[in-house]
């Protein structure tokens, strides 16, 4: 088993964050992961994008020809990544921000109103863990338990704490909110 | 190679080699202050007891050999960078004592941002910093602190301030910044400016002892071969002219 | 064993922690400015000095200073920043001392930019300053990988008195792997030093230097360099060899251009193509042995890198007229894809 997602969007939708946790999720699970971000410019403001490998066996490249999943959290990142992504894989797309549908008849897609949940929850900065509980569920590597607590453990000691809570519930959330296209 | 000599009877010894000193003869030429100046770092370092726990940079210039002079242990540095190993060697280990000694284009020139930068830290080293205007080692070029209108190969008719750039009185430079505990500048080209030049130095080692951070003690020294000058005439040259220019005494002192 | 998920800038300077690093000296420059972040948070807790230079020069010269007293020392930067450490490392060389260099690669030449690439290949292995000299250069492929040679790279620069490199790009320094941590070094098992400048206390004065102005005394130094050298190539070589029993068509790819290939070889077999991989973990010593070994018996050597064509060289005087020996690189910061790499490959192997 080899999965490898990218998640794309504007710098500030914590987009590496989201990765991140996915990373650890798959590492706390005993399963070899990469997290290869595009540094530079892009971290102060911009586009921001990430390509996670999670896999049973040793990693090769973590660059990826064909990725098994998107998470596109703007209309320039699917615009950029939709073509690369690979046959039968699957497109979280933020359907708060992205007014197309899939064009692509050969993956699945899951559109995930993230700002709209996120603005729900009371706030903004959640979408990040909206898009990645609904990846979670399409692709099936990790568990929801797996993110939770992966994210628990990113966030917990460095003054985010308090946020540990909602960023549960944004999960939890997304992970629903993609159970309808499965 | 050294010869003892016996001492009559009734008579004292009063002056002998510095235990710090190998027997190595020293290299500088005839007439030049660096001789007298590199004896009183020595004597210094016997006065404080301190041979053993001393380590000293040597320079890229006239005083390239300085390592076969001393007793001590000794690093020999690239070009200008005396003050950055200095700082590694203390950082290392802060209970050596750590002194560089560096001409003025080894310190002024090619190592000015390594100077600057280890005063401004205060590194608790001593810096014997020797002024005399010129590059002796490589043939007797325009240093950064030859004086205007002094003739050098690469000056042949007088450094010229508006095309060769002004003389850099680095003393001063330094003293403006918060970093350094102690900068002076001395002279050695008389017995009464020897004492006191002997009392600068002390106190710049001194002040790295009681941890009080950078001490550099800028001496204006002669190059008689380079200057075209007999040994007496270089001597009178930095009583009359050059000491006009680079005025002596404390530029800075935290006490 | 615990495994964290780290940066490899990160790794490295955990693992150089863990090594009994004593004094880190650097000077701010991407991508590898969580290494330096790093050092900075931790090497003071740990006992540690960390000191922020006023520039490249004087941080490869702070490093001479504290590997000259005796302790465990290192630098890192990224290429243009190592280009200005070359006149220290000369003179550390000439010196005998060891010490731990970090090479981030970033694209050049000049400003370039910050993206992953290999052109400073020629400047490690060649030796990038003046003289005749080499150092012990390790090409890490992963971030566990990472760790690993950094402890290696201080036990060997120890061992030899050579300064080591891990020569390593952008792309390893920025992404994350799952890393299990060696345990730290106990000082105990530090070589002793017995030529560093402690203080003439007890025996007579030890003196630093890259310096004689007779020729006879520097030509004696340079031999005592060289034979050194001809040990460290005999001992020291290592490389790991991917499918390559029966290849016929040979990869060679280090550090992340390495990884990649690994994937190449997987696809390639995929498509029933019999395709290996050798990769070089020290670049200097080169595997010339080894790749010489495989050339006799592949059909092409295929050198793939993010240069011009740097490694590429070594690789033919591996092979020397032995087998064919294509070349694919991408510069600039390119990374190809596996994909891309395997294009390259259905040129040579049916």
């Amino acid at each position: 088993m080899e999965k490898s997602v990218v998640f794309a969007g504007f710098g500030g939708q914590g987009i590496l964050l989201a990765g991140k946790v996915l990373a650890r999720a798959g590492m706390n699970r005993g399963l070899e992961v990469t997290w290869l971000p595009s540094y530079g410019p892009e971290m102060r403001g911009g586009t921001a994008n990430c390509t996670v490998v999670v896999a049973d066996a040793p990693i090769g490249s973590p660059v990826v020809d064909r990725p098994d999943a998107l998470v596109a959290m703007n209309a320039p990142s699917l615009d950029r990544f939709e073509p690369r992504v690979a046959e039968g894989g699957v497109i979280v797309v933020n359907s708060s921000l992205v007014k197309r549908g899939i064009g692509r008849p050969d993956v699945r897609a899951i559109p995930v109103p993230a700002n709209d949940i996120a603005a729900e929850l009371g706030n903004p900065r959640v979408i990040n863990m909206v898009a990645l509980g609904a990846l979670v569920r399409a692709l099936a590597v990790v568990s929801l338990e797996d993110v939770v607590a992966a994210m628990e453990e990113e966030l917990r000691g460095k003054g985010r704490d308090e946020l540990i809570e909602l960023n549960r519930e944004a999960l939890r959330r997304g992970f629903s909110e993609a159970e309808r296209y499965t | 190679m050294s010869v003892e000599l016996a001492i009559p009877r009734g008579y004292t010894r009063v002056f002998s080699r510095p235990a710090a000193l190998s027997e190595a003869g020293f290299t500088y030429c005839p007439g030049c202050h660096h001789g007298i100046i590199t004896r009183l770092v020595a004597e210094a370092i016997d006065e404080l007891g301190i041979l053993e726990r001393t380590v000293g940079i040597a320079p890229v210039g006239c005083a390239v050999f300085l390592d076969r002079f001393f007793n001590c242990d000794f690093v020999q540095a690239a070009h200008g960078r005396a003050c950055a190993v200095a700082t590694g060697i203390k950082r290392a280990r802060p209970d050596l004592v750590v002194f560089t000694y560096q001409g003025d284009g080894d310190l002024a020139a090619i190592g000015t941002a390594e100077t600057v930068h280890a005063a401004n830290r205060g590194e608790n080293i001593t810096v014997i910093f020797v002024n005399n205007g010129i590059y002796g080692m490589t043939g007797g070029e325009m240093a950064p602190t030859t004086l205007p209108g002094q003739r050098t190969v690469t000056t042949p008719r007088g450094r010229e301030p508006r095309s060769h750039g002004y003389p850099l009185k680095i003393s001063e430079m330094l003293a403006q910044l918060d970093g350094p505990a102690y900068i002076t500048r001395q002279a050695v080209f008389d017995y009464p400016h020897i004492v006191k030049a002997k009392r600068a130095i002390l106190k710049a080692f001194r002040n790295q002892l009681e941890g009080k951070g950078f001490s550099l003690v800028e001496i204006l020294s002669t190059c008689p071969t380079n200057w075209r000058m007999s040994p007496v005439e270089a001597g009178r040259w930095v009583a009359e002219e050059v000491s006009r220019f680079y005025p002596l005494g404390d530029l800075k002192d935290t006490g | 064993m615990k495994r964290v998920l780290m940066r490899g800038n990160e790794a490295i300077a955990e693992a150089a922690i863990r090594s009994g690093l004593k004094c880190y000296f650097c000077y701010p420059i991407t991508p590898q400015g969580e290494l330096v972040e790093y050092m900075a948070r931790e090497l003071p807790k740990r006992g540690g000095v960390f000191l922020q230079a006023e520039s490249e020069v004087a941080a490869i010269n702070m490093v001479y200073g504290a590997a000259a007293a005796g302790v465990r020392t290192m630098t890192s930067s990224s290429s243009p920043g190592i280009s200005l450490k070359q006149e220290g490392i000369s003179y550390i060389a000439m010196a005998r001392l060891p010490c731990v260099i970090v090479n981030m690669m970033r694209g050049g030449p000049g400003l370039g930019n910050i993206a992953p690439a290999q052109g400073d290949y020629f400047q490690a292995t060649k030796g990038g300053g003046h003289g005749d000299y080499r150092l012990i250069v390790l090409a890490p492929s992963s971030v566990p990988e990472a760790a690993e040679l950094v402890g290696l790279a201080f036990d060997l620069s120890d061992r030899y008195r050579v300064p080591a490199m891990i020569l390593a790009d952008g792309m390893i320094g920025q992404m994350m792997e799952p890393v299990a941590l060696p345990e730290p070094v106990d000082p105990a098992e530090i070589p002793p030093r017995p030529w560093a400048v402690t203080g003439a206390k007890g025996r007579p004065k030890n003196v630093i230097s890259s310096f004689d102005l007779e020729p006879e005394g520097l030509r004696r130094m340079n031999l005592v360099l060289q034979e050194t050298y001809r040990e460290i190539e005999r001992n020291e070589v290592r490389w790991e060899e991917v499918e390559t029993e029966d290849a016929e068509l040979l990869l060679v790819a280090y550090g992340t251009m390495g990884r990649i290939a690994k994937t190449v070889v997987r696809l390639a077999r995929e498509e029933g193509l019999p395709v290996g991989l050798l990769r070089p973990i020290t670049l200097w010593p080169f595997p010339y042995g080894p790749i010489r070994a495989l050339a006799e018996r592949v059909k092409a050597v295929l050198t793939v890198e993010l240069s011009a064509g740097q490694m590429w060289e070594d690789v033919r005087l591996a092979v020397e007229g032995r087998t064919e020996t294509p070349f694919y690189g991408e510069l600039g910061g390119v990374v190809p894809s596996p994909g891309r790499i395997l294009e390259e490959v259905r040129r040579y192997v049916r």
